[in-house]
């Protein structure tokens, strides 16, 4: 069957572990992200620390409501950007964004995106990109939150990759 | 068990004749049915309640407009737009006479969505419209009364209409087994309600709410009526007549028809009373710089050049399904959502959301499964060829009310067979299996 290439072993491991699930505190901002077409949900918080000169993750913690892939996904994600500077986050974001929206056809760099890479099968079904997505997006929305109450301008278009997403 | 095992008994024969329909002869006219999908599986389509496929007299019957006949109905004095109107007036007659009503009742609409936002701003419209359109006025202190079991498409456009007007929104709930919870009818109908907009057959549990009692409560008070058929009209026989309802809303795609087009039924004495909701061309009467005047209805409520094509596909899926006989499409969904309330509830872990027995249901039939989401759910059975939707079915708070943050739905028509329930089954436990639930 072709299901396997959708749900990878590292992708039934994450949702059936999920690494750095459940909500704590203290965090910087929260968000509730919903799928208006299946009803998933997530809702998760970002706490940002100071890296030399920059804002970096501190923590990612969150609780999901939704599929496997929304919910692997997010495992993933929080996994990959805990410890890293916003500034690298965005970039994994972005690359991540790319391979969702690659129909399957481009070579994910595993250097950068590590156990995301599994989600190249993803890219092929159209009606899942969405759910894969979820928790990157509510991740980016928290962060833009998160750095405005810092006072910290980084330019994020996160409504604008978003829709992107949709097309 | 009695009624499932004549069932099974009718099944010797798959996927050839049942009791009541032609099924192998049905799936010939559906060239659709013929293609294979993911892995080269058949297609096996469990999404009727989405939209159902179209036979190829439905797809002759629009082309024979465009190629024949095509031009703006009601407008122009050429051949081509007399006999335009003609197909146009004519699709109007047809789908009266399938639903015992009187050509002069059907208006023409996009989509059922788009009929029930025709009633709900031709009510707003209605405090500026004249005595005439008074008892379509609603206000501060007035009750508008919905249930928890509707589509998005029966609730919200009541939802706002309580903003636009200061109106109140009411609800019945639902039983836990799905049904509609009448227990407070004698309450939540009133004199301060001023209208009713229910369900005829639920999207995502099959239930069918007796609309003809609530409307008998609904009439003792003075309020209107408006019934969802968009889940009914193409799985029953119904006889506006005996809904008792005021105006009753469906669309074509649902029932065999093509896209685009919907049909709003309505009173003959409210239509006439009550103020349009979209204007423009081909509705008015007279227009001057100052004012205008709007024609008497159906007219009144079809602004701009219609879907003409459309309409006369919708007629000829209105006789495609008269030459099966409605009570022939209703029993033979009837047998197959017994089977699936058989076969289904026998899984470990699944739960039906809705009744369990097909008294006063019809074929759609959504359930979750322990462990799998929906979505996954779904995945598997499109990796096996099976077609269900997936999520809250745009029925979100009935979702909530049963307990499921969303849901798989097989839903059934006149092509399906009894084989394609079994392999759902298979298709469900596979699913099990592979997320390591079972």
């Amino acid at each position: 069957m072709q299901l396997e290439s959708m749900y990878q072993e590292i992708i039934l491991d994450h949702y059936r572990r999920p690494l750095h699930a459940g909500l704590r505190e203290p965090f910087d901002a929260q968000v509730h992200h919903v799928n208006p077409t299946c009803g998933d949900e997530v809702t998760l918080r970002v706490t940002l620390k100071d890296a030399g000169d920059q804002p970096a993750v501190a923590d990612v913690s969150y609780e999901t409501l939704g599929c496997s892939i929304s919910q692997a996904s997010v495992s993933v994600m929080a996994d990959l950007i805990i410890g890293k500077p916003v500034s690298e986050a965005l970039k994994i974001s972005a690359e991540f964004l790319q391979l969702m929206q690659s129909r399957g056809e481009s070579e994910p760099d595993e250097d950068v995106l590590g156990d995301a890479v599994a989600f190249e099968g993803v890219s092929k079904y159209p009606a899942r990109i969405k759910c894969a997505l979820l928790g990157w997006m509510a991740w980016k929305d928290a962060t833009a939150r998160a750095l405005a109450e810092r006072g910290d301008a980084v330019a994020l278009d996160t409504q604008a990759e978003a829709d992107g997403a949709k097309s | 068990m009695t009624a499932f095992s004549e069932v099974a008994g009718a099944r010797t024969a798959e996927p050839a004749v049942t009791d009541t329909l032609d099924v192998a002869a049905i799936r010939a006219d559906f060239p659709i049915l013929g293609r294979s999908v993911r892995g080269g599986n058949p297609l096996i389509y469990l999404d009727s309640g989405a939209t159902s496929h179209k036979p190829r007299q439905v797809l002759d019957a629009e082309r024979d407009f465009y190629t024949t006949h095509n031009s703006a109905a009601h407008r122009g004095a050429h051949l081509l737009g007399e006999e335009a109107t003609d197909a146009y007036e004519g699709a109007r007659t047809r789908i009266a006479s399938f639903l015992g009503a009187d050509a002069g009742e059907i208006v023409f609409t996009k989509s059922a969505t788009e009929a029930i936002n025709l009633v709900a701003y031709a009510m707003s419209n209605a405090a500026t419209a004249g005595p005439q359109a008074s008892r379509f006025v609603v206000g501060p202190g007035d009750e508008v009364l919905v249930t928890e079991m509707e589509h998005h498409a029966n609730l919200v456009p009541w939802q706002q209409l309580c903003q636009r007007t200061g109106a109140t929104l009411r609800w019945f709930g639902v039983t836990p087994d799905g049904r509609l919870d009448l227990s407070n009818i004698g309450e939540l109908i009133n004199p301060r309600t001023k209208l009713v907009a229910v369900t005829h057959q639920s999207n995502v549990t099959g239930t069918v709410p007796p609309v003809s009692e609530i409307a008998a409560a609904a009439h003792a008070h003075g309020a209107l009526v408006v019934a969802d058929g968009a889940q009914s009209v193409p799985h029953q026989p119904v006889r506006v007549k005996d809904l008792g309802a005021d105006f009753l809303a469906f669309s074509g795609h649902k029932m065999l028809g093509p896209s685009g087009v919907g049909v709003l039924w309505g009173r003959r004495e409210l239509l006439e009373a009550m103020p349009p909701f979209i204007s423009g061309g081909s509705m008015i009467e007279v227009v001057r710089m100052e004012g205008s005047t709007f024609l008497p209805p159906p007219e009144r409520f079809e602004a701009g050049v219609p879907a003409t094509a459309q309409t006369v596909g919708l007629a000829a899926a209105c006789d495609y399904l008269d030459g099966l006989g409605m009570a022939k499409v209703a029993a033979h969904e009837e047998a197959l959502t017994a089977h699936a309330l058989e076969a289904l509830p026998g899984i470990s872990g699944l739960r039906i959301l809705g009744p369990l027995t097909t008294e006063h249901r019809g074929g759609a039939v959504s359930f979750v499964v322990d462990g799998i989401h929906p979505h996954d759910v779904g995945q598997v059975l499109d990796e096996l060829g099976i077609a269900v939707r997936t999520g809250h079915h745009c029925a979100w708070p009935l979702h909530r009310a049963l307990g499921a943050q969303s849901s798989t739905r097989a839903s059934f028509y006149v092509y399906n067979t009894h084989d394609e329930v079994d392999a759902l089954a298979d298709g469900i436990r596979q699913a099990q299996k592979f997320f390591g639930v079972a």
